[in-house]
């Protein structure tokens, strides 16, 4: 494999959902949540995958990791075909992982951040043999910025950003090559949601990883991103580099989005007519 | 956020019934003084709240800022007294030349809704998932007195003035069946219908996309400019603070740490917890490295810290900051910090 071959390619993705009523008098609809999607991840990039509520962003994100089945299109992971989890051979489970949004519901309130740790090495026992685990651990607990002392505690007696933290040692535990994460510091407070970009993007670089970041911050993926995919009802509207997009959005959905963000100085642009269009 | 001319004022509003002569714009509406809320969970019981005061005037809108835990939305709240079990408050929080805090039940229930209406973060939980939204906002129109045959028709407009397109195709329609963005302006409408003098929002556009939360504020300010609502604005969220809020309250641990016109304290902060938090706002328009983060988490107001709550994570925190808590002092006209080093903090 050379260098410039993508760590994943999705090609003409397409799902449907059975959706809500789409109008009031109307029936159950099919709402094609992704509507033939192709996207590359090269090695060690942090692709920023951009779309509102709706536009099909997170469910490309499970197709990614085998929790939605497409109905048409593939997924491959350096050349290997990405089914469903559970029929996925374990050296491809391990290969993608994720960071949830709200790691509050995501990690087991019962278990201690140990025991959630070496939940994962349970299936994978490969990754980490029992002889080296508590060194493992306690490299990993440093790692994302964590006391050893963690390890004993339950989330519950954590903060929201020690808690993302302990999401982002769960999926390293199993040394993923791609990370998936879903608005993973959307839910931070804003001096914590720093601490864990920095995290991030640190992590990217020491462990060589991809990372596909799916978020409807544009200010953030300005700082981390270097290209960008834009999504808007299942379809690619605009995929380039952070660079280009942010200087020079070709696509008038791109555009109308950076009017309808602002800066904490300057002035709001709230001229956004689409989004007239998109009340339903 | 664009000006809009005081004499636009919307042909659809009505006179506020009972509500007497609106005070100038500017004047103290509502003055919360010296705040302090008692809460026990269980085995822990704590000043969450503690020595807050803040006003809105007339007309004005005024921003709570702060990270979880800072007791933003447990100030605004207590206004209404809409707060967890077991919460004892004291202090004053005069409204209309009323102690509120004093105020019976009974007159607590008159002043939420139809004095002061409150929107809240997740319409889908405020809203009843089971009843049209027509009917949730007839209720409170129906309970105010209003008579049957007329409200139907003040339905449609409350709907109309929350900026739903097409009230008649939607009165019947039921929560789920919405955007988030209409939900929310569902919960305009509902906070409407009392022809409020203030309206309490929390959090109103976190769960919203950016071109909704654009409308949204739009609209908001609209009513404002129009109608000369007042605002009390509960957010995390330093643009939308910095866009909408005249006056802003910076919290930490249940306590101030900075006061003052929202421009001026946003863009030369004079507390360095404000400045961290405007330091770690990402820009849309250039690109920013990622901010110096701030050591540790917010702290919790159930065990805050010695003196000054913030000196854990302060850069300039000293020995002082340690032991001796900071009031909130007047550091230039208008311009309030509870920081020791107040004139040493530069942006």
């Amino acid at each position: 494999m050379t260098s410039s071959d993508p760590v994943l390619e999705i090609r003409d993705l397409r799902v449907a959902f059975h959706g809500p009523r789409r109008s009031l008098r109307g029936g159950r609809t099919i709402t094609q949540a992704v509507d033939g999607v192709s996207l590359d991840i090269q090695p060690q990039e942090i692709l920023a995958l951009v779309g509102e509520s709706g536009s099909g962003k997170s469910t490309v994100a499970r197709c990614v990791l085998g929790l939605v089945q497409p109905q048409e299109g593939t997924i491959t992971y350096e050349g290997r075909a990405l089914g469903p989890i559970d029929k996925r051979p374990a050296e491809l489970q391990r290969a993608v992982q994720m960071v949830f949004q709200d790691p509050g519901s995501s990690l087991n309130p019962r278990m201690t951040v140990g025991s959630i740790i070496r939940e994962a090495w349970k299936v994978h026992p490969a990754v980490a043999p029992s002889g080296e685990r508590r060194e493992t651990m306690r490299e990993l607990l440093a790692a994302v910025g964590l006391d050893e002392g963690v390890a004993a505690r339950r989330p519950t007696a954590l903060s929201g950003g020690q808690r993302q933290r302990v999401s982002i040692a769960r999926a390293l535990a199993l040394r993923p090559r791609l990370l998936v994460c879903d608005e993973a510091v959307s839910a931070l407070d804003v001096s914590v949601q720093s601490q864990i970009l920095r995290l991030l993007v640190e992590l990217q670089r020491t462990r060589e990883l991809s990372i596909l970041f799916i978020t409807h911050d544009l200010a953030v993926v300005r700082q981390i991103a270097d290209r960008v995919a834009v999504m808007r009802k299942g379809e690619l509207v605009e995929s380039t580099t952070a660079e280009q997009l942010f200087t020079n959005p070709t696509h008038r959905y791109t555009q109308g989005l950076l009017r309808a963000a602002y800066d904490l100085e300057g002035a709001v642009e709230v001229t956004f007519e689409e989004a007239r269009e998109q009340i339903s | 956020m664009t000006e809009k001319p005081l004499s636009t004022v919307a042909a659809s509003g009505s006179p506020a019934s009972g509500a007497g002569a609106a005070p100038a714009p500017g004047a103290p509406l509502l003055q919360v003084e010296d705040l302090e809320v008692v809460l026990s969970t269980g085995s822990v019981t704590g000043r969450v709240i503690d020595g807050v005061s803040f006003g809105v005037g007339a007309g004005r809108t005024t921003g709570l800022i702060g990270e979880s835990g800072s007791g933003k939305t447990m100030s605004a709240m207590s206004i209404v007294r809409l707060l967890p079990d077991g919460a004892e408050t004291s202090g004053r929080i005069v409204w209309r030349s009323q102690n509120l805090l004093d105020a019976p039940r009974r007159r607590i229930r008159e002043v939420r809704g139809r004095e002061i209406g409150v929107i809240f973060q997740d319409p889908l939980a405020a809203l009843n998932p089971i009843q049209p939204i027509g009917k949730q906002v007839g209720e409170i129109l129906r309970r105010g007195g209003m008579a049957r045959q007329d409200v139907h028709a003040r339905v449609l407009e409350l709907l109309g003035r929350a900026g739903i397109p097409d009230p008649e195709q939607r009165v019947d329609v039921y929560p789920h069946e919405l955007s988030g963005g209409l939900r929310q302006r569902v919960m305009i409408a509902m906070a409407l219908a009392g022809e409020p003098q203030l309206i309490i929002a929390d959090e109103p556009t976190t769960a919203l996309d950016v071109t909704t939360q654009a409308r949204i504020l739009r609209l908001l300010a609209d009513l404002r400019h129009q109608e000369g609502l007042a605002m009390l604005l509960v957010s995390h969220d330093l643009r939308v603070m910095a866009h909408v809020a005249d006056e802003v309250v910076v919290m930490y641990a249940g306590r101030v740490a900075e006061r003052g016109p929202a421009r001026e304290v946003l863009e030369r902060p004079r507390h360095p917890y404000t400045r961290a938090l405007a330091n770690n706002v990402p820009a849309v328009s250039t690109k920013t490295a990622i901010a110096e983060p701030l050591q540790g988490a917010p702290a919790n107001p159930f065990d805050r810290p010695s003196g000054c709550a913030f000196h854990p994570r302060c850069p300039l925190a000293v020995e002082r900051c340690r032991t001796e808590k900071p009031e909130l002092r007047e550091v230039e006209p208008g311009r309030f910090s509870a920081c020791h080093r107040a004139t040493e903090v530069a942006p």
